[in-house]
């Protein structure tokens, strides 16, 4: 029993950085813009942030890096798609293929550079046995990433501005007619995807392995894009794939070092068959599906026509 | 960083042949070698390792040879024409360096018959072909007995990539090496099934210290194991490369490959005319493989016991796999003797204190 | 300042300049990038536009890698009119490949193969392709499960499929442990076209789709019923055209062509089955696709260029000493230039005070 507690505190850290990634694109989604390009934008989040941190010796001026050109990149993306009026599955996935690319060769210098990495604990929590070292001994952005969770459930449930996003997101031409800036309104939450995209990179080179190698993301940008949609666009959902998924990657470790007589690469498949099976479940119903997906999503708006 | 070796050795050449021109009779064009490797360089790893010992080919013959590389090379479709683009481009000793490039090696090496090529850790030859690989395994050994005596829970964890024999040499005859000297201990393993994924990696690093392993050591390309030991204030053992840098306190040992020598002396055999297609599997006697950089932790005592190992594997009087060999289930594997050549290379089982069970093919 | 005015009508001398605008753009681009590392601009442009294309040699190279991009384009491209998003054409690649090898694997015998059983082998992956792309059909339709995802996550699932079988299953008992099957006998190999090269038959198979996905679309009534289906799906169930048939026909078809392209990569160049049999072209297919504007005869030059960047960035690499990273940078500026572009189709730059 003493694996649970590290078991827990791994899943918790594995599920963040796509739980972070996928809170930002769920805000993204809901103004009806779809992003591909997450992976591209962590992977520059995390050689940004590591590089920083690597000059200044701050962890968190690298955080901040990192989240800034996350933002830029998102910047560049929303340019093209909001006012350019581009594809925007295209043009997330030149992002995608720009940031790989471009991260590997900014990255080139610090190839296999590493950090010591911070030890972090709430005082007296983190004493408790069991449930001290596995929740509450993490960095302060894995309990920043729940409180970003419980915000934007709030922000989109139950304020103002939340509820203008929604609606951009569901009838963009309504809320022009309204006279919303609907295309100021995209912007702002395509920023904001790209901040969290930023971070999440961040935290993957800063935190989960305070290293740098190129390609590091390894995919977890695209989990956690289709972790949106399998959380159908709802923040609390969104948690609970990033930690299902994370969860499930972790246990099937332990299930092998504890000599689990299943072939590795079966064992690694259940993340994903796991997923898919519990989004089944939860789609089963099509008006459920049609009611949650934001309506104008993928689709450009043009206020000038 | 490489473009400027590969620019100071066309410069050196240039200049050489500049210079060499009037001195009519030894003066030759330089050797052009080339190199494909499977991944980035990066600054640790397999392919590090490689680029260490082209570095050290290009000192060692300094203007007789011309050096050139590929790196991030795919295994499958791509591999061949890299490798023929580079025959094509004059180069006449071609190192291929993934066991994946066996079958495009031997394609592009039909066409190219004046061309030699060395493939790394993989069993064909051909006239001008040749294999190389390192007995990693030794140098595993000794790490061994470095771990078992070093543990304390007697839990000993290992990251690995793919259950390929070149792995489960590596595996077995670490826990060969750690119950030599400690037959309580127990080594558990976690594969990832990617040579390079540090996520993951690091993933199966914490479950293993999770589970209560004390010292780590893996067969992956990163080095997010060994880190992930340092953050915890656990032992890990490093591979390929020497990584105190990035664990300072908690590398005991590392085992490290060593490929400068055995390029210099292919490029030499090759300037001479007298190179020949072989396979050669050189370990520690060869100095192909090592264990190095022994850690603050590890006691006069263990470092003198492994040098009194290393020696009787370099005399021949000892090796990893002396019979007899169980396996994890208890049947006898091996009666007397020891492991040859080609059991080594069809090795599919755990050794006796390998927790689990290797999937039956 | 500049605005951008919306057009009346599309301009079609846009449509026909903007990919060559865009790849003049990204070869500025590219410029400047070898400028801002201290490399020969004009050299290193010719290397990397030129040189893969200066010799039948080259030019074959390219052929070897437009076969399976263009293959999965087609494919994605009536998918993705159809609106219907199949991300994971890179797992349906994969799991054509090992049941076309599958099949090869079990048949081989050293000595028989030829034209008709090549043509079962490959038609065995256009099958796996199908059935892979089926369940994410089949969750869709059944169950509204997001095919973005499904197909996503059956990527990562076919692949692990694949190492488990070249370790266990299919792997060659003389192959000393390595994760390989046998080598498949030269009777099962794709007959090469043009002789000295490695340009195989594939080539041809997807040109051939090519015209047929363009047929398709353009000529009959079902690829009609598609492409309104993804504009105007309010329309097309008005019209009484089934959604779901939609659904099946695009995820069959480009999962289907996706097998396709997987059997002639293991039966072609490969030879064999191992771990790694693409890198990436399943993705990457789905920017060729976005790039030739989603038409079945676009993509042909879309994944000309796409081939050309990834033998010009590997060329760059031996022979300027640029990094691997290179190549992924210049095909996101291409997009990125493209898609610039293509914004100047339906509006138009003017100079406004």
């Amino acid at each position: 029993m003493d694996a649970l507690a590290p078991l827990i505190a791994s899943a918790i850290v594995a599920g963040t950085p796509l739980m972070l990634a996928g809170l930002g694109l769920l805000v993204n989604e809901r103004s009806g813009v779809i992003n591909l390009g997450s992976e591209g934008m962590m992977l520059m989040g995390a050689i940004t942030g590591f590089a920083v941190t690597i000059g200044t010796g701050s962890f968190t001026l690298g955080f901040i890096a990192g989240a800034l050109v996350g933002m830029l990149m998102a910047g560049f993306f929303a340019w093209l798609t909001i006012w350019l009026g581009a594809n925007q599955v295209a043009t997330g996935l030149a992002l995608s293929l720009f940031g790989v690319g471009a991260s590997a060769y900014l990255g080139l210098p610090y190839a296999g550079e590493s950090l010591l990495p911070l030890q972090f604990g709430i005082p007296f929590l983190q004493d408790i046995p069991v449930l001290g070292p596995a929740l509450f001994r993490h960095h302060p952005l894995v309990y920043g990433s729940l409180l970003l969770c419980v915000a934007i459930a709030w922000f989109l449930g139950r304020s103002r501005p939340g509820l203008i996003l929604r609606a951009v997101g569901e009838s963009p031409s309504s809320a022009h007619s309204l006279g919303y800036d609907v295309r100021r309104i995209r912007l702002a939450a395509v920023l904001f995807g790209g901040i969290c995209a930023g971070l999440a990179g961040a935290f993957m080179s800063l935190v989960y392995t305070p290293l740098w190698v190129e390609g590091m993301v390894s995919g977890r940008g695209w989990i956690a894009l289709a972790l949106t949609t399998f959380a159908t666009w709802r923040p609390f959902r969104v948690m609970a794939g990033a930690y299902l998924f994370g969860g499930i990657t972790i246990l099937t470790y332990h299930m092998q070092a504890l000599g689990v007589p299943i072939a590795s690469q079966l064992l690694s498949m259940l993340p994903y068959i796991a997923t898919v099976v519990v989004l089944v479940l939860i789609s089963r119903n099509a008006a459920w599906i049609r009611l949650n997906m934001p309506a104008s999503l993928g689709k450009n708006f043009n206020p000038n026509v | 960083m490489s473009g400027h070796f590969i620019r100071t050795a066309l410069g050196a050449a240039a200049l050489a042949m500049a210079v060499g021109a009037p001195v009519a009779a030894q003066a030759e064009e330089p050797l052009k070698v080339g190199f494909v490797y499977v991944s980035p360089i990066g600054e640790a790893g397999w392919t590090w390792q490689q680029d260490i010992g082209r570095l050290e080919l290009e000192e060692a013959l300094g203007d007789k040879v011309v050096t050139q590389y590929v790196e991030d090379v795919p295994e499958g479709a791509d591999a061949e024409r890299v490798i023929r683009d580079l025959a094509q481009q004059g180069n006449k000793l071609i190192f291929t360096t993934s066991f994946g490039y066996m079958n495009p090696t031997l394609k592009v090496a039909k066409q190219f018959p004046d061309v030699k090529f060395v493939h790394s850790t993989g069993y064909k030859t051909a006239e001008n072909v040749a294999v190389t690989n390192a007995r990693f395994y030794e140098a595993r050994y000794l790490a061994g007995i470095v771990a078992g005596k070093m543990t304390q829970s007697n839990i000993i964890g290992y990251v690995g990539a793919f259950p390929i024999p070149e792995v489960l040499q590596g595996i077995n005859a670490y826990t060969r090496g750690i119950r030599s000297v400690n037959p309580d201990a127990e080594v558990r393993v976690i594969w990832v099934n990617s040579w390079y994924d540090p996520g993951k990696e690091r993933d199966a690093a914490i479950a293993l210290l999770g589970q209560g392993a004390d010292v780590l050591t893996h067969h992956t390309d990163s080095t997010a194991t060994v880190q992930a030991a340092e953050e915890q204030g656990k032992y890990a053992v490093a591979y390929h490369s020497d990584m105190s840098k990035f664990a300072p306190k908690a590398q005991l040992v590392a085992v490290t490959h060593h490929w400068g020598d055995y390029f210099t002396n292919a490029a030499r055999q090759v300037l001479d005319g007298t190179w020949k297609s072989d396979l050669t599997w050189g370990g520690l006697k060869a100095d192909m493989a090592r264990v190095e950089g022994f850690g603050p932790a590890v006691p006069e005592d263990v470092r003198a016991l492994v040098e009194e190992k290393k020696q009787a594997i370099i005399a021949g009087t000892l090796t990893p796999f002396d019979a007899p060999v169980k396996d994890n289930t208890g049947k006898v594997i091996l009666e007397s003797g020891t492991f040859d050549d080609d059991a080594l290379n069809r090795m599919n089982f755990y050794v006796e204190g390998v927790a689990g069970k290797l999937p039956r093919k | 300042m500049l605005r951008l005015e919306r057009r009346a009508h599309p301009s079609r001398v846009m449509a026909w300049c903007s990919p060559v605008l865009a790849v003049l753009l990204t070869a500025l681009c590219g410029a400047l990038l070898f400028m801002a590392v201290g490399k020969d601009p004009v050299a290193s442009l010719r290397v990397f536009f030129f040189e893969p294309i200066k010799d039948l040699q080259g030019w074959a190279e390219i052929g070897v890698k437009v076969a399976p991009l263009l293959t999965i384009a087609v494919g994605l491209s009536i998918c993705f009119r159809a609106n219907v998003f199949n991300i994971g054409a890179e797992g349906q690649l994969v799991v054509g490949a090992i049941t076309a090898g599958a099949l090869v694997l079990y048949l081989d015998d050293d000595g028989n193969g030829g034209a008709v059983l090549i043509a079962v082998a490959l038609l065995a992956g256009v099958a796996g392709g199908m059935a892979w792309a089926g369940i994410t059909a089949f969750l869709r339709d059944r169950f509204n499960a997001n095919e973005i995802l499904v197909s996503l996550m059956l990527v990562y699932v076919a692949e692990l499929l694949l190492s488990y079988l070249v370790h266990g299953a299919l792997i060659d008992p003389d192959g000393f442990g390595f994760p390989q099957s046998r080598l498949f006998s030269d009777g099962w190999l794709l007959p090469i076209v043009l002789s000295g090269t490695r340009l195989h038959i594939g080539i041809v198979l997807a040109l051939v789709a090519a015209v047929v996905g363009w047929l398709y679309l353009s000529r009959s009534f079902s690829g009609f019923k598609l492409q309104v289906g993804g504009i105007a799906p309010m329309a097309a169930r008005y019209a009484g055209f089934s959604s779901r048939s939609s659904l099946w026909i695009s995820l069959l078809v480009s999962g289907g062509l996706a097998g396709l392209a997987g059997a002639a990569e293991v039966m072609g160049p490969i030879g064999q089955l191992t771990p790694s049999i693409s890198p990436g072209y399943g993705f990457a297919a789905i920017i060729v696709a976005f790039v030739g504007r989603l038409h079945p005869l676009g993509v042909i030059f879309s994944s000309f260029i796409m081939a050309l960047f990834y033998i010009g960035g590997e060329l760059s690499q031996s022979r300027l000493g640029m990094p691997s990273a290179v190549t992924g940078i210049f095909q996101g500026i291409l997009l990125f230039a493209l898609l610039a572009c293509d914004v100047l189709i339906h509006n138009r730059l003017r100079w406004r005070r």
